[in-house]
């Protein structure tokens, strides 16, 4: 059913500044389930999804699609949503352009992803006066509007309230029944649980354990990985 | 008057002295020529040496300058074609009304160069190859000075134009060359008078020459000529004359015809 | 002091259409090498900031550098290029108000181009990883932070156009100072100042401080509302 997934990372590693942060990972990633990469700080979740999303190249090994095209199939949203000075239906409109859509049909798939978060009243305002969570809304729905095979999403809540997060939940949950793969870092073990269907945990650039959720939670096997979720490994 | 201008047929470039342009003579002078021929004159007034250079560059189509040495080398080089005494003004010194020199209400400019080297009395020199800087140093010749060699810190080489250098004197109260006409418009005096003028040495002879067509074809050629011939005609020499200031002549027209 | 003042700006004041005539030229030629020099020097400043070749940092180096181009300097280097003698005599360029333009846009550019560089890099570190995730190319993200930021490249545009009106070295070496075909306002004033007329050049001198500023006023009134219109 997915055109470009699974994905495969073969024994990729990426270097920077003298040191490994992420080290011979080798995983495949398959369409369905929704993927969370769990890990302390500098365990290397964020290098992990740009080498994934293509930001990053590995230093060595391969990161390898399925199928053709597979630049315009994906999509990523930030911690930090980033908007241009301009409208919010514009900036959906902008990424819709760089998609190559065609003009007759920018405006109307942007109102519709504005629509999908709730975001149809600003629609015209500019972005950069939005709120925190307004704004990473936003980006959720410049995605949306792009129909992603894949959606990463780096710590999306992190910089938000739980009113603002829950709200973003639940648009993630919508492109997981839509039939978007999900594959999410967070810090929160409970949004892990809320919407995660398995989990990669990383240390120190490895992957020490990957496992469903309910297998996961509440006792890892790994002892990294307890020693995490017991609340004793909050930086790699 | 009341006769009706002629329409502008072109332009020419002229080089000149910026001690002329200041003079206002240009002023006065160039709307006859340009309603009667319809010849636009630029005139781009820089130092004597720079004016000449200009020629050489082909960038001027006449050059109008005093310095005669230099003129005649000008055209010797094939650079002009010929070249003509069109007027002549004069030159004065000027200097403190204290007068360290002791040399005010002379007639002797030898005399009084001496005197001020004698007393290192404060001297400002344009030292800018310019037709009055040249003059300065052939009159210091003519005293029996070698000014390069025997110059203190009470000569100042300010490598200026007359206007700058005059305001130089003016702030320091020294002594200067200057042609009249830039001393006769100029407003920043200070404490300055004339102390000497009238010396026959002290006249500057000014040329005209064309730009020599053989070695930049692209200068113009019947305009610059007209230029030449209209300003020794009697109309352009009597022109010259009229030009006064505070009802004083500044410019002594003497085209002697060949 | 203050008499010289006054009495130039009373000069001023009474003064007739020679006086506008220099003012209207001194614009013209100023704003339109500005306006050159940011065509030119904005995609020049933006390429730099987002490309990544070898000897790049010397570029932004040796870019950063020319903006202290000394006015004189490029003066006669462009005098050397238009003059009868030099490689463009053809043209028959020198000593008309278009060379003055060129003097000035080759004195400006740097200026526009390593300022915007600057703010553009600074911008794309905001900026790369959302628009290449998008999908965005090289130059069409160098383009589209350019008009992002355009508000703030403001500044820069400025920037050279002060040193623009405000150069009398180049202007004067090219142009020539001619009464009526190159006579612009700094070198107006400083021909003034060298005959010894003191308040007329004060005049003018306020008259130019005058302009600038409310050309600088301007433009901050405009980033003003942009900044509260945009975000």
């Amino acid at each position: 059913m997915s055109a470009i997934l699974p994905l495969r990372l073969e024994d990729v590693s990426f270097a920077a500044g003298g040191r490994f942060i992420i080290e011979r990972v080798s995983l495949a990633l398959e369409a369905g389930s929704s993927t969370i990469i769990l890990g302390a700080n500098g365990a290397g979740k964020s290098v992990l999804m740009r080498l994934m999303h293509g930001l990053l190249a590995p230093t060595s090994g391969r990161v390898a699609w399925s199928g053709e095209g597979a630049r315009r199939r994906q999509a990523m949203v930030f911690q930090r949503p980033v908007m241009l000075r301009r409208s919010a239906c514009a900036n959906v409109v902008y990424a819709l352009k760089v998609a190559g859509v065609p003009v007759a049909q920018r405006e109307r798939l942007a109102t519709a992803a504005l629509e999908e978060v709730g975001l149809r009243q600003v629609a015209q305002r500019p972005a950069r006066v939005l709120s925190g969570g307004e704004q990473q809304r936003l980006a959720l729905a410049r995605a949306w509007a792009l129909n992603p095979e894949i959606l990463f999403l780096d710590e999306p809540t992190a910089n938000l309230d739980p009113g603002a997060t829950r709200e973003i939940e639940t648009i993630i949950k919508a492109f997981d029944a839509a039939g978007t793969k999900i594959v999410m870092s967070t810090h929160s073990l409970g949004q892990a649980r809320r919407l995660g269907d398995e989990v990669i945990f990383l240390h120190q650039g490895r992957v020490a354990e990957r496992s469903p959720i309910e297998r996961f939670f509440p006792q890892p096997a790994s002892p990294e990985a307890a020693a995490f979720v017991n609340g004793e490994l909050p930086w790699a | 008057m009341g006769l009706a201008a002629a329409a502008i047929v072109g332009f020419i470039t002229v080089a000149s002295t910026t001690s002329t342009e200041q003079s206002g003579l240009f002023k006065h002078l160039l709307p006859i020529f340009e309603r009667k021929t319809g010849i636009q004159v630029r005139v781009v007034a820089l130092g004597t040496g720079q004016a000449l250079e200009m020629g050489k560059r082909g960038d001027a189509d006449v050059v109008f300058v005093h310095a005669k040495a230099l003129e005649e080398k000008f055209v010797a080089e094939g650079y002009g074609v010929k070249r003509i005494e069109v007027m002549y003004n004069d030159f004065v010194l000027v200097g403190p009304k204290s007068d360290p020199a002791k040399v005010g209400g002379g007639r002797d400019i030898v005399a009084a160069l001496q005197k001020i080297k004698a007393v290192q009395a404060p001297f400002a020199s344009r030292g800018d190859k310019s037709g009055t800087h040249f003059a300065e140093l052939q009159l210091w010749k003519a005293a029996g000075i070698d000014i390069a060699q025997d110059k203190g810190p009470w000569y100042r080489d300010t490598g200026s134009g007359m206007g700058p250098t005059l305001n130089i004197a003016s702030g320091m109260n020294s002594y200067a060359l200057t042609d009249r006409g830039t001393w006769l418009s100029f407003k920043n005096r200070g404490d300055l008078v004339i102390s000497v003028d009238g010396d026959q040495r002290l006249f500057n002879q000014y040329g005209v020459i064309l730009v020599n067509p053989a070695k930049h074809p692209h200068v113009k050629q019947d305009m610059g000529q007209a230029f030449v011939d209209w300003i020794v005609s009697p109309e352009g020499q009597s022109a010259i004359s009229a030009y006064k200031i505070g009802g004083e002549q500044l410019f002594f027209p003497n085209f002697k015809g060949d | 002091m203050l008499d010289a003042v006054l009495s130039g700006l009373r000069l001023v004041a009474t003064l007739d259409l020679r006086l506008w005539e220099i003012v209207g030229l001194s614009l013209a030629v100023s704003l339109s090498a500005v306006a050159l020099a940011t065509l030119l020097g904005l995609p020049l400043g933006a390429a730099i900031a987002v490309g990544r070749f070898p000897g790049r940092q010397a570029v932004i180096v040796v870019l950063n550098a020319l903006m202290g181009l000394p006015p004189v300097v490029v003066g006669l280097f462009i005098y050397l290029l238009l003059s009868r003698a030099g490689p463009l005599g053809e043209l028959g360029l020198l000593f008309t108000p278009q060379a003055m333009v060129i003097a000035q846009t080759v004195l400006v550019l740097p200026i526009i181009a390593a300022l915007a560089r600057q703010s553009v890099e600074d911008a794309w570190r905001e900026y790369e990883e959302q628009l290449r995730s998008l999908g965005v190319q090289g130059w069409g993200g160098a383009l589209t932070v350019l008009w992002d930021i355009r508000f703030s490249l403001l500044t820069a545009v400025l920037a050279g156009l002060g040193r623009a009106s405000a150069e009398v070295g180049a202007v004067m070496i090219v142009g020539g100072n001619i009464d009526g075909v190159t006579r612009v306002m700094t070198t107006t004033i400083a021909l003034e100042t060298s005959k010894g007329d003191l308040p007329l050049a004060l005049g003018l001198g306020i008259v130019l401080i005058a302009i600038v500023l409310a050309l600088n006023a301007g433009a901050h009134l405009i980033k003003e509302a942009a900044q509260r219109r945009y975000g």
